[in-house]
């Protein structure tokens, strides 16, 4: 089975969230606990039924990540990407900014 | 399924019958469309307290007849995304004058109980742990009502006229 | 515009409280997500790709500098400093938290604004032309009738589980801004032989996956029956549209699977018994109260050549180009409509900054009466400007980076969110969008190329009106891979159509070539500059094009 991470929206704030090595949601893909085993990949869905009953995240599934050249995690798709990385466009108030 | 009718927790003395179990005598009767038109003459020349229980898709008209021998209509819902049974309660009430018992049953929520007293139901069979004030906050948790329908608030087109000051209250 | 009384601001009130304990509920656990997901609908509360999104209603579109600065101030405190105007006169928030929504819509409701039923299986936020109230021509402004129908369908009892959501569109007018054959319910205001005012009533038009235009339902209704109509027409689609499968669930499918015979006959047997059993149309004191609050504005006429005005159009580019495209008279003589433009040169169509928010809000306190409107097509509208003000106005815009002369040209493309932020989405929008407005930056060129609607969306739920494009892309996933899918001469007008796709899809470098390919077809193929894009295609057929754009399929 390809790696896996599980992902999903923070309650409080909708944030892209991921499950990491310690159990706690994190914002990077990168610090997310990676999993390939189909037992392991499941062992991660279960948290994730488990963080939804305890209300810390809603809709929790998992995705195939690889690892970059540099070793760290990067979604596969590209919809996940997106996720992962904020919109690809500039935004406006960047531009103001810069 | 605590039954809630006009705003307070009420017993259920009805009993929904299958389409092919055999009524008891003197128990309040709920039967499906289908067995009561089926049944009809037998049924309405009964002495039982008779219901029927309408599924979306069944139309009150097919009932309209044969209102005055009905003390209960249940309107079913299957999910709370099925609407049809609201237009059915205001159909049974403003068109076809039906002064008996609409009641919601089926998958009935909270944030719907306004939605259903104002489109004419006065009993609902809620979720477990409802409790009757919090079914009428529920039903007065928006005061204003923009247009008429089954219940008894005026409208706020009425009311601006009369108490042009004055908004409903939660 | 309409300002509330006590009942309309109660109402307003009480339903955020409601939302308030909703969201409570929610977190302390007593309502699932399942259970939450369609009361936060019922409050225009998604969540999308990357965060909550809330979209909050600009009623037919029309705003004031006070609501724009709330806006500004919501999109400052609560988002990320910018908010995007949608094509159906909403403004979307991108990133709010979800514990910080009912304080959003909290402060909504201190300048009478609110998101009911910007989503969810009910009858939507009503729109109507933007330029409404400021143009010749109009039977009677649609806002009146707009803000009835807002009223009517609030919290409707019967109408808040339909089988899918539901639009109504009024144009008072008889050329269509509003896009009214496109919606589940289109108005035209109208008189009849005898000088009385009502509307045409049209049905079954909208875009998504099955794109339909609208059929006549009845060609006048009686102004005063509006209500009682309406609610007639909701109540045979509540009975009878589809609930087995959501693509087939829309009133348009009810129309084409039935026949729109059968449902002016259903519809009109419902309205008769319904005009038996109650009294749904507002009285006339009602109707005349909400009509005083769109009075036309007390304007005298002004100079329509002012020195000002004519120096600066011999001196200053911009303003050239500018007033030639986003200026349109005033049914005042002297004053003016002005496009104001959310669609710089590679910018993010439909986005606006806070800062940009209170620049606007300020220059239509000096310049329209404290007046804003929002357009379907993602601009947004000064509808009392004097000419004499115009240079002024200018460079008031320019300085906020809002004065692109570019309204219906090749540049003022529509485009939906698409998958830098819908969860929904196959392909992204907005970048596609940039780079075509990029490669027509220079405003001589778009000038010559005239009138041309481009519009984008990226996904067949067709939010960026791909359908109805001059030229459309749609948004498709080829095998994991964001492809476009190009369509030629939709239009949204009064002669609506639906565009015709041109052949298989392009990779996202391939369909911006493509646009461009498009465009120097029509250049070389037009009769003249007289002959417009749309114009062209409608003679041509697709054939040219197709050649241009495929060379290998020779009989395509
Ligand atoms: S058209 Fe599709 S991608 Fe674009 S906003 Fe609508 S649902 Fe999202």
């Amino acid at each position: 089975m390809a790696l896996q991470v599980l992902t999903a929206n923070r309650l409080r704030d909708g944030a892209v969230v991921y499950l990491s090595p310690d159990g706690s949601w994190v914002e990077r893909v990168a610090a997310a606990r990676a999993e390939s085993a189909p037992e392991a990949v499941a062992r991660l869905e279960a948290a994730g039924r488990a963080a939804v009953v305890a209300r810390e995240v809603v809709e929790p599934y998992p995705i195939a990540v690889e690892q970059g050249e540099d070793g760290r995690l990067i979604p596969v798709r590209y919809r996940e990407r997106i996720r992962a990385e904020g919109p690809s466009i500039r935004l406006q108030c960047d531009e103001e900014a810069a | 399924m605590p039954l809630i009718k006009h705003g307070r927790f009420a017993a259920d003395l009805w009993t929904v019958y299958a389409d092919d179990a055999p009524l008891q005598p003197d128990i309040p009767a709920v039967v499906s469309l289908a067995r009561f038109l089926a049944q009809r003459a037998a049924l309405t020349a009964s002495a039982l307290d008779l219901g029927v229980r309408l599924e979306p898709g069944e139309h009150p008209q097919a009932l309209a007849e044969a209102l005055d021998r009905l003390a209960l209509v249940q309107l079913h819902f299957p999910s709370f995304t099925d609407g049809r049974a609201y237009s059915y309660a205001r159909l049974l009430r403003q068109r076809y004058r039906y002064r008996g018992e609409v009641r919601a049953v089926g998958h009935v929520l909270r944030d719907q109980y306004l939605f259903m007293a104002r489109a004419g139901f006065d009993a609902f069979e809620t979720p477990p742990g409802e409790t009757a004030q919090k079914w009428r906050q529920a039903v007065r948790a928006v005061g204003p009502a923009y247009q008429p329908a089954a219940d008894d608030r005026r409208p706020v087109w009425a009311e601006r006229r009369t108490h042009p000051e004055r908004a409903p209250s939660q | 515009m309409y300002r509330y009384d006590a009942f309309d601001a109660a109402f307003v009130r009480q339903r955020t409280e409601q939302f308030r304990d909703q969201v409570a509920r929610r977190l302390s656990g007593e309502l699932t997500e399942e259970e939450f997901k369609p009361l936060r609908l019922m409050n225009g509360l998604y969540l999308q790709l990357h965060a909550y999104m809330l979209r909050v209603a600009i009623p037919y579109g029309t705003l004031d500098s006070r609501q724009l600065r709330k806006l500004a101030h919501i999109a400052r405190t609560y988002d990320k400093g910018y908010g995007h105007f949608t094509t159906r006169q909403n403004i979307q928030f991108n990133w709010p938290a979800l514990v910080d929504v009912p304080s959003i819509l909290e402060e909504l409701a201190e300048v009478e604004m609110h998101a009911i039923q910007t989503s969810g299986n009910c009858i939507r936020n009503v729109t109507a032309d933007h330029y409404a109230g400021a143009v010749a021509g109009e039977v009677e402004d649609p806002r009146i009738w707009a803000e009835i129908i807002r009223q009517w369908s609030s919290l409707h009892p019967e109408f808040s589980f339909l089988p899918r959501k539901f639009k109504i569109a009024v144009t008072g007018t008889t050329h269509d801004r509003a896009a009214v054959k496109l919606h589940d319910i289109g108005l035209v205001l109208t008189r009849d032989a005898a000088g009385a005012v009502g509307f045409q009533v049209l049905v079954g038009g909208g875009q998504g996956r099955t794109p339909m235009v609208a059929k006549t339902l009845r060609d006048f209704l009686p102004k005063e029956r509006l209500l009682s109509y309406l609610e007639a027409i909701l109540r045979t689609y509540n009975l009878l549209g589809r609930r087995d499968n959501k693509y087939k669930a829309r009133i348009k499918i009810l129309v084409h699977e039935v026949g729109i015979e059968e449902v002016r006959r259903l519809v009109e047997a419902e309205w008769e018994a319904i005009g038996r059993e109650t009294s749904l149309d507002l009285p006339e004191a009602e109707r005349a109260r909400i009509a005083a609050h769109f009075a036309p504005p007390d304007l005298t006429p002004r100079p329509a050549e002012p020195p000002a005005l004519v120096e600066a159009l011999a001196t200053h580019r911009p303003f050239r180009h500018w007033l030639r495209s986003n200026v349109k008279p005033h049914r005042t003589p002297g004053y003016a409509v002005v496009d104001v433009s959310l669609k710089p040169i590679g910018g993010a169509p439909g986005d606006m900054t806070d800062a940009q928010m209170e620049a606007l809000a300020d220059l239509a306190d000096r310049h329209s009466l404290g007046e804003i409107r929002v357009s379907h097509a993602q601009n947004l509208v000064l509808p009392h400007v004097a000419r004499e003000d115009l240079p002024a106005l200018h460079r008031g815009l320019a300085a906020a980076g809002l004065a692109t002369g570019n309204n219906r040209l090749v540049s003022d493309i529509i485009a939906c969110p698409g998958l830098d932020y819908c969860a929904l989405a196959n392909a992204r929008s907005i970048p596609i969008a940039q780079r075509i407005s990029e490669r027509f930056a220079d405003l001589d060129r778009q000038a010559d190329i005239g009138p041309l609607e481009i519009k984008i969306s990226g996904c067949i739920n067709a939010c960026g009106h791909h359908h109805v494009g001059h030229i459309g892309l749609l948004g498709v996933d080829r095998k994991g891979e964001e492809a476009y899918q190009i369509t030629l001469g939709g239009r949204a007008d009064e002669n609506a159509a639906i565009g015709r796709i041109v052949g298989p899809a392009f990779d996202a470098d391939g369909a911006v070539a493509a646009v461009e390919t498009i465009v120097e077809t029509y250049l070389e193929e037009r009769l003249g500059p007289d002959e417009s894009f749309l114009a062209a295609v409608e003679r041509l057929g697709l054939a040219p094009f197709k050649a241009r754009l495929y060379p290998d399929k020779r009989a395509a």
